[in-house]
């Protein structure tokens, strides 16, 4: 079959691979029809994410049909469109019972801390993604979701992560009737995190960016009030001013490990990579909230540490929430939002591309090239 | 400048407001009808494959992924960094450096079956030949002035030596 592999940081190619086997009682085979890289994607491509190894498939963002089923499946069977969230969940262990599927414990055997996803290293268990033809998806009884035949297939794509992972950062803020909401990061999850915003009740919704094109998108989409930071001395102080000088009630930071913004956060999280990455929207958020507010991270840091000014959050008496997306938990709320016409999931859309072009897609994507916002890989079995 | 926006007019503004309407809240609850698992625990996978395990487990989880099994310098260096936890530096430090050296090994690999690697595809420079030809060339004209130069210096260096 075809399917992306990593050769090394910046380099990816598209190549024939053995097609993937049912490995265990509870695995389906799905042909894949879409898949899309994600932001967190680039932390892998740029070669920042430990144990990421030559010849893998990434890919946690995919939708497909399932071709064959293991012995144990009950609830899908072949011809089924699916969309498969990026969680693979075991639905029995201590964290899947609570409904955080996101911190299952029994889909990685490499680390603790992060549950299995889907083609994101062998720190999130070693499992090949959806970026090929076809995927093996584990436990395919608990997150695979059969696609509503109303709902269209760009739009389930969106479900398996940017969307929910957008809608629960919105959530953790615990946004409250008119709070002001600050959106670190103006890529597909910070989008959806503004549109959420305004679901939750939300006064008034700002996003902050350095890159024109995503602002004026999101400016239009959400809406939101924009910044870019770039043309602000201090983003701190800037949001201060601008809300009385009491800092925003939530912010959000849908950004992680490859923020801009800090030479020095650069230098030691990325040049150099003595800290989990460069946690500078992070920094931003803690420092520009009000007493008392929440701060929300869903972007992606490495295992480490990171330079965080924890002193002012305890000083503040923040409540800071993160965690990875629940999408199965999500998905009947936001099929909801997306059939009343709250949200429009595949307007994020920009760029529709066969997997045999991977390699100009991941460098579009990562050089934000041809304004680029959210790619779509096709493999040549969906055509 | 003129930025507000009226809550009123975003579709949808405050459905989400109720928290009964929110689905993550409270953060750990029990679903009323399950989570679609119909096992007490899951059948255990057997692959003929090597897996590694953190330190920070009692046992090998029920399932596990089985891509790219470790393999030459670089699979060394990987079980050597797992045998530290999962807060230690070292772990994390040494499968970096095992990334690079897999890359290497990757390189080799190709060579070894005969296939040349197009780095300038696979980094998917034609993207940028196409959608920003200008900065590409500009950058390829620095290359190749930096490459000049120092050949330059070199052979100026070399004659200055002889003469000397």
């Amino acid at each position: 079959m075809l399917a992306m592999t990593y050769r090394g940081p910046y380099r990816v190619r598209a190549e024939q691979k053995a097609e993937p086997k049912l490995e265990h009682p509870n695995d389906a085979l799905v042909r894949v029809t879409r898949s899309a890289i994600c932001g967190s994607d680039l932390h892998l491509y740029h070669g920042l994410v430990p144990d990421t190894r030559v010849g893998t498939t990434f890919g946690h963002e995919f939708t497909g049909v399932v071709e064959e089923v293991g012995s144990s499946v009950e609830n899908l069977k072949v011809g089924d469109r699916v969309l498969v969230p990026f969680n693979i969940a075991c639905g029995s262990c201590v964290f899947c019972k609570k409904e955080l599927y996101g911190n299952c414990h029994d889909s990685n055997p490499e680390a603790t801390a992060i549950g299995g996803i889907f083609g994101y290293s062998h720190t999130a268990g070693g499992y090949d993604g959806g970026q090929a033809e076809y995927v093996r998806v584990p436990y395919a009884d608990i997150s695979p979701m059969k696609i509503p035949d109303d709902i269209d297939v760009d739009d389930a794509l969106m479900l398996t992560d940017a969307l929910p992972t957008g809608y629960q950062a919105a959530e953790m803020g615990d946004i409250k009737r008119g709070d002001t909401v600050v959106v670190f990061g103006a890529g597909p999850v910070g989008i959806f995190a503004a549109r959420s915003a305004w679901l939750l009740g939300a006064g008034r919704v700002i996003v902050v960016d350095h890159v024109d094109y995503r602002l004026q998108f999101v400016k239009d989409y959400a809406p939101a009030e924009i910044i870019n930071f770039k043309e602000i001395d201090d983003p701190v102080v800037h949001l201060k001013k601008i809300t009385d000088w009491i800092g925003p009630d939530v912010c959000i930071d849908a950004v992680g490990a490859e923020a801009s913004g800090s030479a020095l956060q650069r230098l030691t999280g990325i040049t150099l990579p003595l800290q989990g990455g460069a946690a500078t929207a992070l920094f931003w958020a803690i420092n520009s909230v009000r007493k008392g507010g929440n701060v929300s991270i869903v972007g992606v840091y490495g295992p480490t540490f990171n330079l965080v000014p924890i002193g002012n959050a305890i000083n503040k008496g923040l409540t800071l929430r993160m965690n990875q997306a629940s999408v199965k938990r999500h998905l009947p709320h936001l099929i909801e939002h997306i059939r009343a016409g709250h949200i429009d999931p595949k307007a994020i859309i920009t760029h529709r591309v066969p997997l045999g072009e991977v390699a100009e897609a991941y460098h579009m994507f990562s050089s934000k090239l041809d304004h680029c916002i959210k790619t779509v890989l096709i493999p040549p079995t969906a055509m | 400048m003129e930025q507000s926006i009226r809550q009123t007019s975003v579709k949808g503004w405050g459905v989400d407001l109720d928290a009964a309407q929110r689905p993550a809240v409270p953060m750990e609850h029990t679903p009323p009808g399950g989570t679609g698992a119909h096992w007490e625990q899951p059948e255990p996978q057997f692959s003929g494959i090597r897996v590694f395990q953190s330190i920070e487990r009692p046992a090998m989880t029920h399932v596990y992924g089985t891509s790219a099994p470790p393999r030459g310098i670089s699979g060394r260096m990987r079980a050597y960094a797992y045998e530290f936890g999962e807060a230690r530096l070292a772990r994390w430090m040494t499968l970096l450096a095992a990334d690079r050296v897999d890359v290497i090994e990757g390189l080799v690999d190709d060579l070894q079956r005969g296939k040349i690697p197009n780095i300038f595809a696979e980094m998917g420079l034609g993207a940028e030949w196409k959608y920003n030809k200008k900065a590409l060339v500009r950058r390829a004209l620095v290359g190749a002035s930096a490459v000049a130069a120092g050949a330059f210096i070199v052979s100026s260096a070399r004659k200055i030596a002889r003469i000397i």
